[in-house]
């Protein structure tokens, strides 16, 4: 005796993304997996700031101006904005070819497509492209089985590939990228200005108040001044250098990368084919230009039905489902666990079997573990074979 | 033995397709599962950096489309869809006005306005959806919208007819993601 057993599994895109990202909040946000500098950076940020409106707000706004805090403020929820942004956007990254792609553009299919000119062999792994009269050579990401678009790059840490890759920055907890790049350059810009402004109103205040009643009374009654003045004076060479250097590349229309590798470092005459040769031009090009969509759809929905004849056997399990795969769920929730896990299935499975009919947008954790999807009908099918 | 017929939708902006296939063969449902065509190969069109970072496409006509669509259709389809890329990508009064703008709301902005380069994906993914039906479907080929590939390539899929094959009806687009 024997029933159909429909089972469906409604999954977000991001789960099944191959990669090393952090995804939070259904798929809206992407991060790297290491978050820990970033949450010091929010609590260097949110602290400092918080001793700020405390202790000196209060006499600076009485004895100076009203307008003091509320700059403050409005430069607070400016460099948050920036941050949180930068940390939690798409930086721009490419996703992998699927296979067919892969075997027709990949080091061997440009060979057989002939876009080799005759008489000459340029390494497999390397295609030349000219851009604006300059050659540029295209690498070949074995990971990701594409040929970089140029100034992309493979970020070892989210195992990526990012278009117009800057670098990773751990205090962001994300990779700066296309997509970020502008977030970032502003969000160090902010951070240089509210460094600058909490740095100066400390030592105003610290002033007046110590005309009044002296300055150790001074410190004894606003402690926090102390520390605020210890945190924006370290911060204040690194942020604003970072700045000045940033706002160089810019001017160059140059990634970190570029000038780390020394790219277009002028030796052999080779120049930045991408800059317009003009700063307000190149400025405008990085800081105002299109908003490009992201290339992950992250919270595209993923059905997989499977219908399969299932023996209805005399015990009291038949409302198991052959197809579930993992029986453990990731430990974190959100982490997107590396697909090594083989599906392997017993026709009775107790325990963790997902809820088949009704869809899964709220549940945290999935329970599958992230195959890529070329494989699923051939898994899934397999699966089925086994099962009988 | 087990005649596991496993089917998988896929929803990806807007519109949902559904690839159906099984271990013996796979057939993509076109227009309803009423005929089935088979994929015979796939042909991607390449990135044209010539002019830079911008995205463009290879107007190059590829081989294995030579006996199934005029080279001058062909043509006129990457042309345009490479002119509404430009037209997204330019670097204008209106982008600068949507950077300041978005800059001066601390980017809150984008919660609830859509970019202009989003509002020209739309209009690519229609005119991709139009193609499809009035052009390439009836000539046994489909144009995947390169958003869904990273905008690295344009994906043609090949399909071998069998039997007569009509004007697709459907609206979807497929991209068939299994290996044979």
């Amino acid at each position: 005796m024997s029933a159909i057993m429909v089972s469906k599994k409604v999954l977000r895109k991001w789960e099944k993304l191959p990669g090393k990202n952090t995804f939070c909040c259904d798929g809206r946000v992407m991060m790297a997996r290491q978050k820990g500098v970033f949450y010091l950076t929010l609590f260097l940020i949110v602290g400092t700031c918080a001793l700020f409106f405390a202790f000196e707000c209060p006499y600076l706004a009485v004895h100076l101006s009203p307008a003091i805090p509320v700059f403050a403020i409005v430069l607070f929820f400016f460099v948050m904005a920036t941050l949180l942004r930068t940390s939690f956007s798409d930086p721009g990254v490419l996703p992998r070819a699927l296979p067919d792609e892969a075997t027709f553009s990949g080091p061997r299919g440009e060979a057989a497509n002939g876009n080799v000119p005759a008489g000459q062999r340029p390494p497999p792994r390397i295609r030349n492209v000219q851009i604006n009269n300059q050659i540029v050579k295209l690498k070949y990401c074995y990971t990701c089985k594409i040929f970089r678009p140029p100034r992309a790059s493979h970020c070892g840490i989210c195992d990526n590939c990012v278009e117009r890759f800057d670098h990773h920055c751990p205090w962001v907890g994300n990779c700066v990228g296309k997509r970020n790049y502008r977030y970032f350059y502003l969000f160090t810009l902010s951070l240089s200005l509210l460094t600058i402004y909490i740095f100066t109103f400390d030592i105003v205040h610290v002033v007046l108040r110590s005309v009044d009643s002296g300055f150790v009374n001074t410190l004894k009654d606003t402690p926090g001044t102390v520390l605020e003045v210890v945190v924006c004076f370290f911060t204040l060479w690194s942020v604003v250098g970072l700045t000045g250097f940033h706002t160089y590349l810019v001017s160059l229309n140059q990634t970190t990368n570029e000038d780390i590798k020394g790219s277009w470092s002028g030796k052999n005459r080779v120049q930045n084919p991408y800059s317009h040769r003009n700063i307000m031009k190149n400025c405008c090009e990085v800081l105002c230009g299109p908003m490009h969509p992201s290339a992950l759809d992250r919270r595209g929905e993923l059905i997989e039905l499977a219908l399969a004849p299932v023996p209805i056997p005399a015990s009291k399990n038949n409302k198991e489902n052959p197809q579930t795969t993992k029986t453990t769920a990731p430990l974190i929730p959100n982490e997107h666990t590396p697909d090594d896990v083989k599906s392997s299935i017993a026709p009775e499975t107790e325990g963790d079997v997902e809820e088949k009919l009704s869809p899964l947008e709220n549940k945290p954790p999935p329970s599958e573990p992230p195959t890529p999807p070329p494989a699923d009908p051939a898994e899934t099918t397999a699966v089925l074979e086994e099962a009988f | 033995m087990s005649d596991g017929i496993t089917q998988q939708r896929f929803q990806h902006r807007d519109r949902s397709y559904t690839v159906y296939g099984n271990m013996a063969t796979e057939f993509h449902n076109l227009q309803e599962l009423r005929r089935s065509a088979s994929l015979a190969t796939k042909v991607f069109i390449q990135r044209d950096y010539t002019e830079g970072t911008t995205c463009q496409f290879q107007t190059k006509f590829p081989a294995e489309l030579d006996s199934r669509i005029e080279r001058q259709l062909f043509e006129d389809t990457v042309k345009t869809l490479n002119n509404y890329y430009t037209e997204a990508e330019k670097i204008g009064g209106q982008s600068y006005l949507e950077g300041c703008l978005a800059c001066a709301t601390a980017y809150i902005i984008f919660l609830c306005m859509e970019t202009r380069y989003e509002k020209v994906l739309k209009k690519i993914s229609r005119y991709i959806q139009e193609q499809n039906e009035k052009m390439y479907a009836p000539r046994g080929l489909l144009i995947t919208d390169p958003i869904e590939r990273g905008m690295r390539v344009i994906e043609i899929s090949i399909f071998e007819d069998r039997g007569s094959s009509g004007s697709s009806s459907s609206s979807s687009s497929t991209s068939s993601s299994s290996g044979r």
